[in-house]
């Protein structure tokens, strides 16, 4: 059914999540590496390397971004975040130097969404990790919107699969950018900011 | 980790990003629905121990096991408003009688709603254009050409175009005229939009 009467939600601006949104949804189940900073009681059976009634304070584990999200409290300690990899001063750098060149595919198919995601958590690093997203993601959207306002005909999926979702979203309205996704996409970015 | 099987809904309709609707699948919702439970009762009990021994150490999973209830809810919202959307394309798209194979995709609730949604449709769609009404869900695209050819049904006599021209509108003449000209003619019967 090649249906362009069906409008799903789509996925919120920025930090913010729509509720109804599907790919919202697959986001916020991507797993991240946190540490417990109090007791779970009773809850020993989520962590699969031991076998403790509950869960100590101190253990280190993934939970996935939902959960995270519901249990991280400022002011409280109950999980601290680590950052993943891709978010961190190494990497950082290697996409200040040549943000074109990292497959964003195999780094994480949600890098710009869960970065943002990230910015939740209060590390001090925040603003240089804003700064990252939004230039990496300007950089890589002009070469991209190049190659796809110039290859109607060509095998553009080597490209594509070196992007992260967002970006493929575009791709797929179409097979190339339509310059208002672009500009919307980009502008959601900036004004988050 | 909880959550599991709603997560597996999303992934069902996500997989179909082009609309499709896939089979109601009931299953995986009373899954969902019985994890639910037994999460609230867990906590139900969690709180009622917390509260009558004092126990506050119980108060990071009672939250824990919280926030899987709000997500399951979630899911499961997400999951049927997702499908209602499709459903709603399916008028437009299938038009008001939809053929027995999707028809089956969907749940009783689920069939009402469209049969309510077309209703809704037809009233507005009659509440439009005065009297006989407006069917706008034919020529959802722009018209790609400028001239069409009709013929014509009932004498009409002369009938001039912009660039001066004068037609004899004769019945069962056939004229290749601008589509915007014809338009008021072809509603109020006198043309009749031929399609080769």
């Amino acid at each position: 059914m090649d249906t362009q009467s069906y409008f799903p939600v789509p996925p919120g601006v920025g930090m913010e999540e729509n509720f109804l949104s599907l790919d919202d949804i697959l986001l916020s189940h991507e797993r991240l590496p946190i540490r417990t900073e109090c007791t779970f009681p009773r809850l020993g059976f989520l962590e699969k390397s031991s076998d403790t009634q509950d869960i100590p304070e101190g253990t280190k584990m993934e939970l996935p971004l939902w959960l995270t999200k519901g249990l991280y409290e400022r002011k409280r300690k109950v999980v601290s975040v680590e950052l993943p990899k891709v978010y961190r001063e190494g990497w950082r750098t290697v996409f200040s130097a040549d943000p074109n060149v990292v497959d964003l595919h195999k780094m994480g198919p949600y890098y710009y969404g869960l970065g943002s995601q990230m910015l939740h958590f209060d590390s001090p690093e925040n603003p240089e990790i804003a700064q990252t997203l939004l230039q990496t993601f300007i950089a890589r959207f002009r070469r991209t919107m190049d190659s796809s306002q110039n290859a109607y005909n060509e095998d553009t999926s080597a490209l594509v699969e070196r992007e992260a979702i967002c970006c493929n979203r575009l791709w797929v309205r179409g097979g190339r950018w339509d310059k208002r996704d672009a500009v919307e996409e980009s502008q959601r970015l900036i004004t988050d900011d | 980790m909880f959550c599991e099987k709603a997560i597996e809904l999303i992934r069902e309709l996500h997989r179909m990003s082009d609309g499709q609707l896939p089979a109601f699948n009931e299953d995986g919702l009373r899954q969902v629905l019985q994890e639910m439970e037994a999460l609230y009762e867990q906590n139900q009990s969690d709180v009622n121990e917390a509260k009558s021994e004092g126990r506050a150490e119980l108060i990071p999973s009672i939250k824990l096991r919280h926030c899987c209830l709000l997500r399951n809810q979630r899911c499961v919202t997400a999951y049927l408003y997702d499908r209602l959307l499709r459903i709603r394309a399916l008028r437009w798209e299938y038009g008001s009688v939809l053929p027995a194979n999707v028809r089956f995709h969907m749940c009783a609730e689920e069939l009402q709603w469209f049969s309510q949604y077309k209703k809704s449709l037809a009233s507005f769609m009659r509440s439009l254009g005065g009297d006989e009404g407006l069917d706008i869900t034919q020529d959802m695209k722009p018209p790609k050409s400028l001239y069409i050819e009709v013929r014509c049904l009932k004498d009409h006599g002369e009938f001039e175009i912009d660039d001066g021209t004068v037609i004899l509108l004769k019945k069962n003449s056939q004229h290749f005229l601008p589509r915007w000209k014809c338009e008021l003619l072809i509603r109020q019967g006198v043309l009749e939009h031929v399609v080769s």
